[in-house]
């Protein structure tokens, strides 16, 4: 694609661009780090994603919720195409990017945006805000520097950093966390694309910054019809972002549903300790102990045999929940979740 | 009228030099503490929640401005110690601190068996063995398993490491500990297990807590009483169960509705603006420019008004 195509193609917004179906389809995704040995052999593997599936639908917003260490992260990074799979695939827009190579990698990284989670340190410190912003699109093969300013303009325009030209020649030092966080979503918008990830884009803000970045990410989601997945650890931010949850637990999604029918019905043990230990401020909480599963999340190189909840759950069916993995049951459309009650 | 709280703070005035001007990171709180209560001190970043915590225990770095006020710890003032006074009778034996990250706090060399009984063995002047008992049964207080006392830090997991934090603060039986976001690094349940852990510390041994944090949620597992900074100043003091459902002060208003709730639909709202610089804070109310509801008069200093037992910064409630 030469760079006036390029360019051309990016100034429209087409997000179906006449195909059909998901934009990205996960199939059966595996991700497994190997453990060496010192010297020789290996000592095991690392299993943090461990056959994971879905489906996002174009102009569609999701939520992965897990706990640290529960392979989301991993999970994220070889969408992103920075891990390659060790089994399963990654169908992005009909194209199985586990087979590109370098060029295509490329074609498909103009199409993702990567929103990080620490603002300060996704931007380089020695780079002014303009430069941070030119960067992806040199990559990419703007190569009017007319064109990049002007994308550059209007990218900080529905990001919403204004005055824009006082921007530009700042250094992110200069910027509150806030304002960090807006290059970083610009950074990830200036290629148009229709797919973004966010991995936990608030958690390291104030509250009140918090709800200024995830209203802008909202309203950039519905406005550019953008296929978003949302990672996060906090279940509270959730409702006002997404409208599937997957909850992931130990390399594996535990439960999918959409998120009001996950909040008024959850069903997997491990999604409903979750809920009851996320507060709202209610001076009642102080009155009460919450209950919390014992124990914490298992180790990935050896994980439970059956269900990885089983250890820690309080409804475990012995000789069944320790055997068995549970496969994904459907207690109703649209609503998944891989747990033996609701055989 | 002092000597019945645990600890009452008296004009607190915090200032730092640096090469544009004094930094008012606190700048005259008052506020005061009852005995087995636990107040949170709610704000933003930057607005000297951290400061104020280290004004009361007096550990200043070396750019001091400025330092006065009073402090009253079970009603004799501590500000008039002297600096070894102040270790000796104050840091730890009567209120210790949970440093942010405490989690990262850990030394790593050490087992942390042998970090956490040191406190015991200056300032109750314990031989080893004794002190390592007494860290035992503080485990047990915080649910780590007594096997873990010979671990080293990096074989805990964030969790376990905060709790280690919080069972050497209480080492010293304080009574006051001061914890400063004790949980904004860890997760949803890990979270949940140490605001039980500190609940249960507070019912059984009659500890209090200072809790500062910016997590407004959490906070209300904890919280008796809620004081809100902004910009180096106390502007609202309450009890938790009239001031979570309904806050006086414009900011404290705003700051709740931009807290995202679970249960309940809710509209969020966040705040405009960006809090002043404490190099040169506005004259007048400080909350003023992002204030929706400011009138002439807020271009004075407002008072602090008294309303039911609650106290607001704010000329709307004069």
């Amino acid at each position: 694609m030469s760079a006036e195509e390029m360019t051309m193609e990016a100034v429209k917004i087409e997000p179906d661009r006449g195909k059909t179906g998901a934009l990205l389809s996960i199939q059966d995704l595996r991700v497994w780090f190997e453990l060496r040995r010192f010297g020789f052999g290996r000592a095991g593997y690392v299993r943090a994603v461990d056959g994971v599936s879905f489906d996002l639908g174009r102009g569609e917003a999701i939520a992965i919720v897990g706990e640290s260490g529960c392979g989301k992260s991993s999970l994220m990074k070889t969408i992103l195409g920075l891990y390659r799979p060790t089994r399963g695939k990654v169908i992005f827009d009909n194209e199985d990017l586990t087979e590109k190579g370098t060029e295509g990698m490329r074609w498909y990284r103009s199409h993702v945006g990567y929103v990080q989670q620490d603002p300060y340190g996704a931007l380089a410190p020695f780079m002014t805000v303009q430069r941070i912003l030119e960067e992806p699109m040199i990559i990419g093969g703007v190569r009017s520097k007319g064109d990049r300013l002007k994308r550059t303009h209007d990218v900080m325009e529905i990001v919403k950093l204004f005055p824009i030209e006082d921007f530009l020649g700042k250094y992110p030092h200069m910027l509150s966390g806030g304002q960090q966080q807006r290059v970083v979503i610009a950074r990830a918008m200036i290629m148009k694309p229709n797919f973004i990830v966010a991995d936990e884009p608030v958690s390291m803000l104030d509250a009140s910054v918090r709800v200024e970045i995830l209203k802008l990410l909202r309203g950039l989601q519905e406005t550019h019809n953008l296929s978003v997945i949302y990672i996060t650890h906090d279940l509270s931010t959730v409702s006002y972002f997404s409208e599937r949850i997957f909850v992931m637990y130990a390399g594996q999604l535990v439960e999918k549903a959409s998120v009001s029918r996950l909040l008024n019905n959850p069903s997997h043990p491990y999604t409903l300790a979750l809920l009851n230990g996320t507060s709202d401020p209610d001076a009642k909480n102080a009155l009460t102990f919450k209950e919390v599963p014992p124990g914490e999340p298992p180790s990935l190189v050896n994980p439970p045999e059956g269900c990885r909840f089983h250890p820690r759950c309080s409804k475990m069916i012995k000789g069944t929940c320790d055997v068995k993995m549970p496969p994904e049951f459907l207690p109703e459309a649209d609503h998944q979740v891989s747990c033996w009650l609701f055989q | 009228m002092a000597d019945t709280k645990l600890l009452n703070v008296k004009k607190l005035l915090l200032h730092f030099r640096t090469q544009h001007g004094p930094v008012q990171a606190v700048d005259g709180i008052d506020f005061d503490l009852d005995y087995n209560r636990a107040v949170v001190v709610l704000g933003e970043s930057g607005c000297g929640k951290t400061t104020l915590a280290k004004a009361i225990l007096r550990l200043l770095p070396r750019n001091v401005e400025k330092y006065s006020g009073q402090v009253f710890l079970s009603g004799k003032d501590i500000m008039q110690l002297t600096d070894e006074e102040f270790r000796l009778s104050v840091r730890w034996a009567g209120i210790s601190m949970v440093p942010q990250a405490a989690m990262n706090a850990l030394n790593p060399v050490l087992r942390v068996g042998d970090q956490i009984f040191e406190p015991a063995s200056i300032h109750l002047g314990m031989k080893r063995g004794d002190a390592l008992q007494l860290a035992l049964k503080m485990f047990q207080h915080v649910g780590v398993p007594a096997d873990f006392i010979n671990r080293y830090p990096f074989e805990l997991s964030g969790g376990m490491r905060q709790r280690v934090a919080i069972a050497m603060a209480l080492i010293t039986s304080p009574s006051l500990i001061i914890l400063d976001e004790p949980t904004s690094a860890l997760d949803v349940l890990t979270q949940a297990n140490i605001f039980n852990v500190l609940k249960r510390i507070k019912k059984e041994l009659g500890t209090s807590f200072i809790l500062i944090t910016h997590d407004i949620a959490t906070s209300s597992e904890l919280a008796d009483d809620v004081a809100v900074m902004y910009a180096g100043q106390i502007v609202e003091t309450g009890d938790s169960t009239r001031f979570f459902p309904q806050p006086l002060h414009p900011y404290s208003q705003k700051l709740m509705a931009s807290v995202p709730r679970l249960r309940g639909e809710k509209k969020l709202e966040f705040i405009v603006g960006q809090p002043p610089s404490l190099i040169n804070p506005p004259t007048g109310c400080r909350f003023a420019e992002r204030c929706a509801q400011r009138f002439a008069r807020c271009d004075q200093e407002p008072l602090v008004i008294q309303k039911d037992g609650r106290t607001v910064k704010c000329w709307l409630y004069n």
